[in-house]
C-alpha cells in the first residue's frame, strides 16, 4: 500500500503544476479579456501567406493525384 | 472564414484597408490637430511605459464594434513602420500599442483617426489598475479553491465508501494532506467573508456574510479537531466546496460592462487641451494651466472650457450636453459664453472670465456632487432576511447545546457546530449573484446597463418615475420641421435643398433631411458664412438661407406678420431672388412611442415631467401625462433636484430619467438614476443605469423583470430554508455525517443556481425582453 504514498505525491505534483500555470496565465493578463483572442485567433496571419498556403495545400493535392 | 465574419459587417471596410494598407479614407476628413498630445504632461496619461527606443500607450476606442475592428487595429504596424505592435481588448475597448519612441504620439493618434478609430482622449481615460488587480486575484482565489476542492474530493472518497481496511498510516496521511491542502482556502480564498463581516459588524449591521463566516468557521475547525484528535475524518471536503461555489458566484456577479463609465465626471466631455493665443502666436495648452484672462481659439465641433466672453467669430453653440437640447443657439460679439457648450462653424475667439475650476457648469457639478447620497442605506433584501436568520440559528444552535450538555460537553460541541456547519445559508447566498447576474446580462442586451446589481433591487421598488422633458421624452435625432410663409414648388424646393446640401451646419441638415423627396442639382456659386447663413447661387436664381439678422443684411425686407412669433423657437429663413418667402420652424420632436408607454405606466406609477422650458406644450403633454398636477415646467436643475427630494417622502422610491448636464443633481438624488443616451459612448451624467434611448418605451418592462428577479431570490431562499431545515434536523439529533454535509450543501446549492437561471429566463420571456 506505500506506494499510494508515491502515487499521491506524484498527482499533487502534476495538478500543483496546472495550478501555477493557471497562476501564470492569470497574472499575464489572459483574464482580462475573454473575448477578443477568440476573435483574433480567426485573422490570417498575413493576405500573401494565405495564399502560399493555399497553393501549398494544392501542390500536396496534385502530388496525391 | 475573415470573409465570413466580414460579410456580417459589412460595415467594416476590411477589404478596402487590406489591398492599401497605408492609404487614409478619401472622403472629407476633418483634420484635427492633436499636436497637443506632444506636450510632456499630456503624453504621460497615454503612455504607459517609455525608454528611448520603446514606448507602449493605451487609448479608449469608443469606436470599436466588430471583429473586423480588430483586425485592423492589430495591423497598425503595416500603416507605420515605427509602430511594433498593437493590440486590442475588445471589451474594454481599449487599445495597446508599442511604437518607437522617436514616433510622435500625435502622429499615432491622427493615424488612428483617419483610419476612424478616433481615441476617446478625455481626462479620465486613466488606467483602471486596482479593478484589474482585484479580479486577478479572485481568479487566484477561484483557482487555489478549484485545486483544493478537487483533491480534497478525490482523498476524501475511502472515507465516503467506508473503506476501513487501509492501514492505520494512509489514512492519516490523506487526512493531513487534506489540512494541508485546506490551509491556502482558509487563510487566502475565503478571506473576503471575513472582511465583509468584521465590515458589517462594525457598521452594526448584519450581512449574509456573517452566517457564511460562521458556517466556514464552523466547518474548519470542527474538521481540525476531528482530525488531529483522530475523532473523524473532518469536513474539508465540504468546506473547500462551499468556498469554490461561493467564489464563482462572486465572479459572476462582479462581471460588469468594463467599457461603460458611470462616475463620469463632467471633465472626461472637455478637450484635454485648448489653443492659447498670446501676443500672436497660438499655442496649445493643457486644460488645467488654463487661467482666468486666457485668449484661447475654438474651432468647429470643440467644447468651451470655461465661461468666456465672445471676442471674434460667429458663435454657435449647442448646449446639448448642459440642458439636452441639441438646436444650436446663437451668439453675439461680447456675450458671455458658458462651459459645455459645443461649437458648431468656424473659429471663435474666447476670453475667459474664470478658472475652469470656477465656472458655471463646474459649480452645478459640485454642488450636485454632495448631495449624492454618500451613505447607501439599502436593504439588500437577502442581508434582511439573514439577520433574522442568524437570530433563529443561534437560538437553535445554543438550544441544542444546553439540550446535550448532559450527555458531556464534547458531544454538545458538535452538535453545535453541526448546525453551524448544515445551516451555513451558502444556497442563499448564491442565489442573490447569480440571479442577479444573470438579470443584469439579460438587461443588458436590451440596452439597459447597470451599475451594479444593487441597483436592481431598488428598480424593483419604484414607485414613482420621473421624466426629464427634453432629449428625453423628446429626441435629439429626430426634428419637427415645418415651413412657414409662401408654399414653396417642387423647383423651389429643389433650389433650397442644393443650398442647405453645401452647408455643414446643423440646422441645414436637418431641412436637408426634411426635403428627402427633392431633387437637387448642383449650385453654380456656394458660400457659407458661419453662424450667420448661406448664399447659393443656381442659374439665375440666387437662394439665401440663414438668420433672421442675415436676410436683413443682405437687404431683404420681411414681413412682420411672418418674423413675430411668440415663443422661441428655431428658425431658418429664406429667400429666393431677394424675395422672403418665409421659414423652416424646428423643433423637437417627442419619441412617440415612449409617449404611450408612458401613459401605460401610469396604471401602477405615479408618473412626473419635469421640464426646463416653458409651458407652451402643456396641452399636448397632458393627453400622455394622465395627471396634470405632476406635470412641471420651468424647473432650473436645483429645482429639479429640490423636486425629487421632496416626492422621496411621499414616495419612498422615485426613478428618474432624464439625459443632459442639468439632470444630474435630479438623478443623484433619485433612488435611480436612468441616463438617456442616442449614443452609449457619449457622454453620460453620472447614474445607476445607461439607457439607449431607443429602448425607453420598454421602461415598464424592465422595472417589471427587476421585481421578477426579486421573487426569484425569494423562490430560492424558501428552497434552500427548505434543506436547512432538513439539516437542521438532522444535526440537532447528533447524526451528521460528512457524507451528508457533502451531498446536501452542493445539492442545495447546484438546485439554487438552476432556478436562478431558469427564472430569469423565464422572466424575461414573459416580459418580451428576450
Amino acid at each position: 500500500m506505500s506506494v499510494f504514498y508515491i502515487l499521491i505525491g506524484a498527482s499533487l505534483f502534476v495538478a500543483l503544476i496546472f495550478l501555477i500555470a493557471f497562476f501564470w496565465a492569470v497574472k499575464s493578463g489572459q483574464m482580462d479579456d475573454t473575448y477578443t483572442p477568440s476573435v483574433r485567433v480567426l485573422f490570417d496571419d498575413d493576405l500573401s501567406d494565405k495564399n502560399k498556403i493555399s497553393n501549398n495545400k494544392q501542390d500536396k493535392l496534385e502530388k496525391k493525384a | 472564414m475573415v470573409y465570413e465574419i466580414l460579410e456580417e459587417n459589412n460595415l467594416c471596410n476590411y477589404y478596402s484597408y487590406s489591398d492599401n494598407p497605408g492609404k487614409s479614407k478619401k472622403n472629407s476628413f476633418e483634420s484635427k490637430d492633436y499636436s497637443y498630445l506632444d506636450i510632456d504632461e499630456l503624453k504621460d496619461k497615454f503612455v504607459n511605459y517609455s525608454d528611448s527606443e520603446i514606448s507602449q500607450a493605451s487609448f479608449m476606442i469608443p469606436d470599436m464594434h466588430c471583429s473586423s475592428c480588430i483586425w485592423l487595429l492589430e495591423n497598425l504596424t503595416r500603416f507605420d513602420e515605427n509602430i511594433l505592435e498593437s493590440k486590442v481588448n475588445f471589451p474594454a475597448k481599449k487599445l495597446f500599442v508599442k511604437f518607437k519612441t522617436k514616433l510622435k504620439l500625435s502622429t499615432l493618434v491622427t493615424l488612428l483617426d483617419r483610419i476612424g478609430y478616433e481615441p476617446d482622449l478625455s481626462f479620465e481615460n486613466l488606467d483602471q489598475e486596482s479593478k484589474k488587480n482585484t479580479n486577478r486575484s479572485l481568479y487566484i482565489k477561484l483557482g487555489i479553491a478549484g485545486f483544493a476542492f478537487g483533491n480534497v474530493m478525490m482523498l476524501s472518497f475511502p472515507e465516503y465508501l467506508a473503506i476501513t481496511d487501509n492501514p492505520e498510516s494512509l489514512g492519516n496521511f490523506f487526512r493531513y494532506l487534506m489540512v494541508a491542502l485546506s490551509i491556502p482556502v482558509f487563510f487566502y480564498s475565503a478571506s473576503y467573508y471575513y472582511v465583509s463581516t468584521w465590515k458589517g459588524l462594525k457598521s452594526g449591521t448584519i450581512n449574509i456574510d456573517f452566517p457564511l463566516t460562521l458556517g466556514i468557521l464552523a466547518l474548519y475547525f470542527r474538521s481540525l479537531f476531528e482530525i488531529f484528535t483522530d475523532s473523524g475524518p473532518g469536513y474539508l471536503d465540504s468546506f473547500t466546496g462551499l468556498i469554490f461555489l461561493l467564489l464563482i458566484g462572486k465572479i459572476f456577479q462582479t462581471k460588469t460592462y468594463d467599457f461603460f463609465n458611470f462616475e463620469r465626471n463632467f471633465k472626461s466631455y472637455f478637450p484635454i487641451s485648448v489653443v492659447v493665443k498670446k501676443d500672436g502666436v497660438e499655442t496649445p495648452v493643457p486644460l488645467s494651466k488654463l487661467e482666468k484672462g486666457n485668449k484661447i481659439l475654438i474651432r468647429n465641433n470643440e467644447v468651451i472650457p470655461a465661461d468666456s466672453y465672445l471676442l471674434s467669430g460667429n458663435a454657435n453653440i449647442d448646449y446639448s450636453f448642459v440642458t439636452g437640447e441639441s438646436i444650436p443657439q446663437i451668439r453675439k460679439v461680447g456675450d458671455k459664453i458658458f462651459a459645455g457648450g459645443r461649437q458648431h462653424g468656424g473659429i471663435i475667439e474666447l476670453e475667459l472670465y474664470r478658472d475652469v475650476s470656477q465656472s458655471y457648469l463646474t459649480n452645478l457639478w459640485n454642488e450636485f456632487k454632495q448631495t449624492k447620497k454618500l451613505i447607501s442605506v439599502y436593504t439588500n433584501l437577502s442581508n434582511l432576511i439573514s439577520k433574522y436568520f442568524v437570530y433563529i440559528l443561534l437560538t437553535i444552535s445554543i438550544a441544542a447545546f444546553v439540550f446535550w450538555l448532559p450527555s458531556g460537553w464534547v458531544h454538545a460541541v458538535t452538535v453545535f457546530s453541526s448546525i453551524l456547519i448544515i445551516a451555513c445559508p451558502c444556497a442563499a447566498a448564491l442565489s442573490t449573484p447569480f440571479t442577479f447576474g444573470n438579470t443584469l446580462r439579460l438587461l443588458g442586451k436590451n440596452q439597459f446597463y447597470l451599475k451594479n446589481a444593487v441597483s436592481l433591487e431598488k428598480i424593483a421598488q419604484t414607485k414613482a418615475i420621473v421624466f426629464d422633458k427634453t432629449g428625453t421624452v423628446t429626441s435629439n435625432k429626430y426634428f419637427g420641421i415645418e415651413f412657414v410663409g409662401t408654399t414653396l414648388d417642387d423647383f423651389e424646393k429643389t433650389l433650397v435643398k442644393t443650398s442647405v446640401k453645401n452647408s455643414l451646419h446643423p440646422l441645414s441638415k436637418i431641412i436637408y433631411k426634411h426635403l428627402e423627396e427633392s431633387l437637387e442639382v448642383k449650385p453654380d456659386l456656394f458660400n457659407e458664412f458661419a453662424g450667420l447663413g448661406t448664399e447659393c447661387v443656381t442659374g439665375e436664381f440666387k437662394v439665401l438661407t440663414g438668420s433672421l439678422k442675415y436676410l436683413n443684411n443682405n437687404g431683404i425686407t420681411v414681413s412682420d406678420k411672418l418674423s413675430v412669433d411668440s415663443h422661441e423657437t428655431t428658425k431658418v429663413h429664406i429667400a429666393i431672388n431677394n424675395n422672403y418667402r418665409g421659414y423652416f420652424k424646428i423643433t423637437n420632436s417627442y419619441r412617440t412611442e415612449v409617449l404611450d408607454s408612458i401613459k401605460k405606466l401610469h396604471d401602477k406609477y405615479e408618473v412626473f415631467l419635469l421640464s426646463g422650458d416653458n409651458d407652451s406644450e402643456r396641452e399636448y403633454l397632458s393627453k400622455y401625462f394622465l395627471n396634470a398636477d405632476n406635470l412641471h415646467f420651468n424647473m432650473s436643475p436645483a429645482d429639479k433636484r429640490d423636486f425629487i427630494l421632496k416626492i422621496k417622502n411621499e414616495f419612498q422610491s422615485v426613478m428618474m430619467i432624464g439625459d443632459g448636464l442639468n439632470d444630474t443633481g435630479a438623478l443623484g438624488s433619485s433612488d435611480t438614476g436612468i441616463s438617456v443616451t442616442e449614443d452609449l459612448m457619449s457622454f453620460t451624467p453620472s447614474s445607476d443605469v445607461i439607457l439607449r434611448a431607443d429602448e425607453l418605451s420598454k421602461i415598464g418592462n424592465f422595472i417589471k423583470l427587476a421585481k421578477d428577479s426579486l421573487n426569484v431570490i425569494k423562490i430560492n431562499l424558501v428552497i434552500s430554508f427548505i434543506y436547512n431545515i432538513v439539516g437542521v434536523t438532522v444535526a440537532v439529533q447528533g447524526n451528521l455525517t460528512p457524507l451528508f454535509a457533502a451531498i446536501l450543501m452542493p445539492l442545495s446549492s447546484i438546485s439554487v443556481i438552476l432556478i436562478s437561471f431558469t427564472g430569469t429566463v423565464l422572466a424575461s420571456k414573459k416580459r418580451g425582453l428576450l
